[in-house]
């Protein structure tokens, strides 16, 4: 005796959220199971593990039909087979785009194609990521990033309108397009201690500041490729560390406003010639596209490793950026005022965020 | 030359890509009806089409019009080789032919292939033009309203009900020609879905012929039915009650639709209507047979030469045990009764009715179950038309000589004067909630129909008013509604069986029987205690496998014993619940290559009128045995202490009634009726537990085999609803009044592989016992999140699709309602009265606003005043209100878009029925002005998220107009407003690719839900907004595992309607109110 066939169909779509996270995580159906009657749903309703295991059979079996419209959101409110509510939908599309922070730190940075594909059961080991859930996710990526690889105008407005996400989840992805584009390197041993949030933050100030959407919002890829005539101005910040006058002069500058104000005064007079020459260095080479790949972990050791190790505390790197920026624009000879601000204002939000532990 | 029809090809959208190499398609649509074929232009490399094509006009005959379906057919142009179909539509145009139906039809359709399931949409304009055409010999009967729903609709009133029609066609199946071994599966299902689409259409079409020469307009209780004979043929038959139906301005309505209060009821007399007007029905028109068929003079010789048949002696059945009480004579009033009603329905030859609930006062008394089945030999259908040459092609109708249905035909008519007689045989002269089936299994055939025997009101029949209480006062009821029909219509003392009589315990002035089994729906007016639920009878029986006339004998040989056994179980599962009545018992019973099942469904109910059931008692065969005497003690136990539950559970607690006052001469000691399976008195020590049950008799089972002892587990192992769920198969569950406007319509399918090991009786049993209670556990569990709720007109259907296969299909309707005054009877009609269902519901959250203080403040103030009422009293406050806010000027700025209003989506919000009165307050303030508002605080989503959701819903294109489906007549919170025609699909979907397609679950599981999307594409084209009265009524799966091929027939049908909330004002005007739901689709449901 056995059950041949089993189906049950609603007229409106029925859908239990538990159970489509689990699908989402790729859990097999007997897992589902297994995993939905320690939750206790089996309380409810007097129910038995047969009918929970067809329950869960009919579920993962509406999610797959569904998943063919969940690539491109859009169809889900026009089609005509599943009658979804308008606020299901959503969460149909919220659920499935989101992601795992663990999963997506692997891949921040990397070139979303077959090679890392590849390398996707590696990844699922270590994050401890199905890779089923592994699979959907790198789908989802590139998906994303191929939609709006070619739309013009704001890159976190293209994904929301393209893919219906929220505010939130949208950043998220133009963050991960982003660095996918520019191929920060993510992976490095000293940059394991920034999470997805950091970076995704940082990739916001850069879009913001550095790319060419920041002064144009109607040319391609403005939101993805930094500004390259920026980029060629920041080779001009050079004057700050290159003329010994103007160096010293920035330095006293720096000190007679920090000083008393902290206690890690005496560290941050002794080293401030190399941390400034850190950073305009960092700002000088970024034409180089390697230098920019770079540019994480050159931040992490020409400037954020010896604030650590002079054990600077947040306040003492709020502090010291401020005045440095700002006291740029009291040298007299200095006259790059606006790529300064430019540069210095993602530099300093930036830093502020990966200064942690 | 009587009608234009005209079509105009819109746009597609979501094609398949049909050129793998520019991963686009060169779409283009060609257009067809009947002979005559239009092509738009290609649209190259779109996936997105815009043909905008010109209007394609056919000019045809309005009897084509009713038969054949537009067919539009989108293919992919293809410069070398042959176009691709991509796929179909078939459009059902006779919605367009009635005057007060839809006017267009435009909308989005999915583009159906056979093989690879929808494919697509399509946007298509329907008109049609008819000329009004007198021609009395006129084939054809456009303007002919059809309904499924089995009671009069909604928003008519029914003039005069002429009564049964019925009629069948049969063709040969284009999956069994010849021809079909060389064509390609495609061809072979697309031939088939139009032969059965033109069949349906030439069958609706002659039924309407019958009706219009009855003088009536409209059918209701419409069913339609497939016989898939296989080698034999096809068979397409239909029954139903014609009827003269007046539509009710809509200020009229609650006049058919409200709910009477049992107490409060309109008896015959309680209104003098005036409208004795002067509508003269064609009196002989409704006086003329019915039956139009030709006499079938030679049909018993050719029966014995071509037919099997065997007669089944039906069991007619209305209560159990023995009477012998006298009574008061009642009898010259009846008797006259019974004389008028006869004159008017003895001279039709089948006094039958389709409708399962009926207008108040028609219903005078109802006798029992009817039922009649006969078991017959399939031969093939003989048809000259088709010849020798046996070659394929769609039948020219004229041309088919009218003699080959006439097989089919006898045999129906053989078993409807079974029924008839045994009608008779009760003291009855109709038969209401008729209904027939068939069951074939290679060339066995068992037809069936039943029915319930009743005593009508002659007036309905007689005259052109259905008014209650017009002005006949002859025959005024003698007694009052919420009983009446619960008395006996035969004589007591010449009883068609034996039954024990008592005096009606409501009115105390006439007999009734001590159990009632009934077809029908529980009638509006009855008195009820407690809550109804859900009974079945399982039962399998094991056959042996036979071929011809030897397996036609063992099957008619078997069925009795069948029916004897289910009804036994009904009877034991009624006195389990502590029930006393069955209403919409459905007996199907299904044969297969090695065995029979049988499944009966109703819904208990503990009527008020008839007597207290008594208990059952377990007897043991030896009293001297110990060990066996205490092991028959537990079991008395258990099912005392289940019948306590149950009692509990259905909140049965009739009223005492002190000795003097029931009067009735207590019947002699113990009687058992002639189900009993001995004659043992049951022992003597068991009173003491039998004392819970009272004087009445008790049902007694004896223990005497292992048999016996099965029977009581099975008894026992049904498992009841969990707490806040009950369920029933009527319309709505008895008890419940106050339904909210939650709706979940549903179907599953399961089926059961059985090993060898199983193959017993008690085995069988059991395994199909489970099947059908794990089902129900399934839903409760699946439903979960819309308790409290009901399960209502559950339907099972069980097929034996190949030998060691059982299928059960099952389509019901989850509705919620509130749980808070689930223990009132409200005199209304249930209503949105404020909601506490937890469940997400189609409905956009309505946006409104303005200038929401003032509003508010208006409606605080209301309900200040409010909140002091009693619940009683709530709903004349609402009325009140209405009327009060009626002079607000505002109230008058109907906008043409008022339909798309929809206040009900408030009411699922609201988690009091204060905030609703608000609510209510505050809309109808505003009339039915579109208006915009930050109600959130009511909405049970976080705001935050709710408002995110908005914004993601401004992108997405247009979307999707909600269609709600049920297979119940109406949805509740809302009105009917009009009635768009029927819906009768017929889909056939195949695959070579199983597997792939995720097994035949998940071949299915994407048909049924293609299916739900194209009923729902036709009936938004329409402009409505839901099905009721919906039924799957085929679901024939066939599947080849190791060819991983599966095939699979479903057939559908329902009424299109347009039902607003039932708060909203008046509509705005018809003409524009079908593409006013379509497009502002969003805010209507």
């Amino acid at each position: 005796m056995a059950v041949e066939l089993d189906v049950f169909v609603g007229n409106t779509t029925i859908m239990d959220e538990e159970v489509y996270q689990l699908w989402l995580d790729g859990y097999t159906v007997n897992d589902a199971v297994k995993v939905r009657m320690e939750g206790g749903v089996m309380d409810e309703c007097e129910a038995s593990a047969d009918v929970l295991q067809s329950d869960t059979m009919d579920q993962y079996r509406t999610f797959q039909m569904c998943e063919r419209l969940l690539h491109s959101p859009a169809k889900l409110a026009n089609q005509l087979l599943f009658q979804i509510p308008p606020h299901r939908q959503a969460m149909l599309i919220e659920r499935y785009y989101a992601f795992d922070d663990a999963f997506v730190r692997e891949v921040l940075g990397k070139k979303l194609s077959k090679g890392t594909k590849k390398d996707l059961d590696d990844i699922g080991a270590k994050t401890g990521v199905t890779l089923k859930s592994c699979r959907r996710q790198f789908d989802n990526f590139k998906r994303v990033f191929k939609v709006v690889e070619e739309l013009k105008g704001p890159l976190v407005e293209n994904i929301r309108h393209h893919f219906l996400l929220s505010d939130k989840l949208a950043r998220d992805y133009a963050a991960i397009v982003f660095f996918a584009n520019n191929r920060f390197e993510t992976g490095k041993r000293k940059l394991q201690y920034l999470t997805f949030q950091d970076f995704a933050f940082c990739a916001g100030q850069l879009i913001n500041s550095w790319t060419v959407g920041a002064l144009d919002n109607q040319v391609e890829d403005m939101d993805v490729d930094l500004d390259k005539e920026f980029l060629q101005e920041l080779k001009e910040l050079k004057i700050l560390i290159s003329d010994k006058d103007l160096l010293d002069q920035h330095k006293s500058l720096v000190c007679t406003a920090l000083r008393g104000k902290t206690k890690a005064f005496n560290e941050m007079e002794a080293n401030f010639k190399n941390l400034s020459r850190g950073l305009v260095n960092i700002a000088a080479k970024l034409t180089n596209t390697k230098d920019v790949r770079d540019f994480f972990i050159d931040l992490v050791e020409k400037f954020i490793e010896p604030c650590r190790s002079d054990r600077w505390t947040a306040g003492d790197m709020r502090l010291y950026l401020t005045h440095y920026t700002n006291s740029a624009h009291i040298l007299d000879t200095f006259k790059h005022q606006v790529v300064w601000d430019r540069y210095m204002g993602v530099i300093k939000s930036c830093i502020f965020k990966m200064y942690h532990d | 030359m009587p009608g234009k029809l005209k079509a105009k090809i819109v746009a597609g959208r979501h094609l398949p890509v049909m050129d793998r190499a520019s991963d686009l398609t060169d779409a283009f649509v060609e257009v067809k009806f009947g002979n005559t074929t239009f092509k738009t232009d290609v649209c190259p490399k779109s996936l997105n089409p815009q043909w905008n094509s010109e209007w394609f006009k056919f000019e045809v005959d309005d009897e084509d019009l009713q038969d054949e379906p537009l067919q539009i057919t989108v293919l992919d142009h293809d410069t070398y080789s042959a176009n691709d179909a991509i796929g179909k539509v078939y459009i059902d145009i006779d919605p367009l032919l009635y005057s007060e139906a839809a006017s267009v039809i435009s909308g989005w359709f999915p583009i159906y292939d056979t093989i690879h399931g929808i494919r697509g949409e399509i946007n298509i304009l329907v008109k049609v033009e008819l000329f009004n055409d007198l021609n009395r010999f006129r084939q054809s009967s456009c303007g002919v309203k059809f309904f499924c729903t089995t009671a009069i609709p909604r928003c008519y009133r029914a003039a005069m009900v002429h009564g049964f029609v019925e009629e069948l066609v049969v063709n040969e199946d284009p999956e069994y020609q010849w021809i079909d071994r060389i064509r390609t599966p495609r061809a072979s299902n697309e031939a088939r879905q139009r032969l059965i689409s033109l069949m349906s259409g030439e069958l609706q079409r002659k039924i309407g012929l019958k009706v219009l020469e009855m003088g009536g307009n409209a059918v209701v209780g419409y069913l339609q039915c497939f016989d898939l004979e296989g080698e034999s043929g096809l068979v397409v038959r239909a029954i139903g009650t014609a009827c003269t139906l007046d539509k009710l301005s809509s200020g009229s309505a609650p006049n058919t639709n409200t709910h009477i209060h049992p107490n409060t009821a309109p008896a015959s007399n309680a209104c003098n209507s005036p409208s004795k007007d002067g509508k003269e029905s064609p009196l002989a028109h409704g006086c003329r047979s019915t039956h139009n068929s030709p006499v079938h003079s030679a049909c018993s010789s050719q029966r014995l030469s071509q037919n099997f048949s065997v007669s089944v002696p039906t069991l007619i059945f209305t209560g159990m045990g023995s009477g012998g009480s006298a009574g008061k004579e009642a009898g010259p009033l009846k008797t006259l009764l019974r004389q008028q009603t006869q004159t008017a329905l003895e001279q039709r030859e089948f006094p039958f009715f389709t409708l399962t609930s009926f207008p108040a006062g028609f219903l005078v008394h109802v006798g029992g179950v009817v039922s009649a089945r006969s078991v017959k030999l399939l031969d093939r259908i003989h048809n000259p038309a088709l010849g020798n040459t046996r070659s394929y092609k769609l039948l020219d109708w004229n041309s088919v000589t009218a003699d080959e249905p006439e097989t089919r035909d006898a045999w129906w008519e053989e078993i409807r004067q079974e029924i008839k007689s045994h009608a008779k045989a009760l003291g009855c002269h109709a038969v209401v909630g008729y209904s027939e089936s068939t069951s074939i299994c290679e060339e066995v055939c068992i037809l069936s129909a039943s029915g319930t025997a009743a005593i009508l009101n002659p007036r309905y029949m007689r005259e052109g008013c259905l008014d209650i209480g017009s002005t006949d006062h002859r025959f005024e009821e003698p007694s009052p509604p919420s009983c009446g029909f619960c008395h006996i219509p035969y004589d007591e003392f010449n009883m068609p069986f034996p039954a024990q009589l008592t005096y009606c315990y409501h009115c105390r002035r006439q007999k009734v029987p001590d159990v009632l089994f009934t077809t029908i729906d529980l009638p509006p007016e009855a008195s009820v205690t407690g809550k109804g639920c859900l009974i079945q009878a399982r039962l399998c029986r094991l056959k042996k496998k036979a071929q011809g006339e030897v397996n036609a004998t063992a099957i008619s040989n078997l069925l009795p014993f069948m029916e004897y056994e289910l009804h036994t179980q009904l009877m034991n599962k009624l006195k389990l619940r502590s029930m006393n009545a069955l209403f919409c018992l459905h007996i199907q019973i299904s044969v297969g290559e090695n065995m029979l099942l049988g499944l009966a469904s109703a819904t208990g109910v503990y009527l008020t009128a008839l007597p207290a059931p008594g208990g059952i008692q377990i007897a043991g065969k030896t009293p001297g045995d110990l060990s066996n005497e205490h092991h028959i003690l537990t079991i008395q136990k258990r099912i005392n202490d289940t019948i306590a539950k149950n009692k509990e559970l259905y909140q049965i607690n009739p009223p005492e009634l002190t000795e003097e006052t029931v009067g009735s001469p207590i019947p002699e000691p113990r009687q058992r009726h002639r189900l009993l399976r001995s004659h043992s008195e049951s022992s003597d020590e068991l009173s003491e537990l039998d004392l819970s049950h009272g004087k009445k008799d008790a049902f007694v089972l004896e223990i005497d085999d292992t048999d016996a002892l099965e029977d009581i587990h099975s008894l026992l192992t049904d498992a009841s609803p969990p707490t806040g769920f009950y369920s029933c198969n009527t319309e709505i569950m008895p008890g419940i009044f106050n339904w909210t406007s939650g709706v979940q319509m549903f179907t599953s399918v399961r089926v059961l592989r059985l090993s060898n090991a199983n193959l017993t009786n008690q085995g069988l049993n059991k395994t199909f016992t489970d099947l059908c209670e794990n089902l129900l556990k399934s839903f409760y569990f699946k439903l979960r999140s819309m308790i409290p709720c009901c399960l209502c007109h559950l339907k099972f259907t069980v097929a034996v699709p190949e030998e060691e296969l059982i299928q059960v299909t099952v389509t019901a309707v989850a509705m919620t309602f509130d749980k808070d005054q689930s223990q009132e009877k409200l005199t209304e009609k249930p209503t949105t009265k404020g909601s506490t269902e937890t469940e997400e519901q189609l409905q956009f959250p309505l946006e409104l606003s303005t200038d929401l203080s003032t509003n508010m403040q208006t409606s605080n103030k209301i309900s200040g005043t409010v909140s002091l009422l009693t619940p009683a009293a709530k709903l004349y406050q609402n009325q009140l209100i209405m009327v009060h806010s009626a002079g607000v000027p505002e109230s008058t700025t109907v906008s043409p878009r008022a339909a798309s209003v929809d206040y009900g989506s408030f009411a699922d919000r609201c988690s009091t029925w204060l905030e609703l009165l608000k609510m209510k307050a505050h809309t109808i303030r505003r009339g039915s002005v579109k208006t915009i508002s930050s109600l959130d605080r009511s909405s049970p989503l976080p705001e935050g998220r709710s408002r995110s959701l908005r914004s993601n819903r401004s992108f997405g294109g247009s979307s999707v107009p909600v269609v709600k489906m049920t297979p119940v007549s109406f949805l509740p919170g809302t009105r009917i407003i009009k009635y768009l025609g029927i819906i009768n699909m017929f889909f056939i979907r195949e695959t070579t690719s199983l597997r792939e397609e995720g097994g035949i679950s998940g071949f299915l599981h994407s048909f049924i839900a293609e299916v739900f999307a194209m009923v729902r594409a036709h009936v938004a084209a329409l402009g409505g907004n839901a099905v009721v009265s919906y039924s799957m009524k085929e679901c024939v799966l066939m599947e080849n595992p190791n060819k991983n091929q599966a095939q699979c027939l479903i057939n559908v049908s329902g009424d299109a309607v347009i039902c607003v909330r039932e708060t909203d004002q008046e509509p705005p005007s018809v003409a524009n109110i079908g593409q006013t739901c379509c497009s502002s689709a969003d805010g209507a449901t």
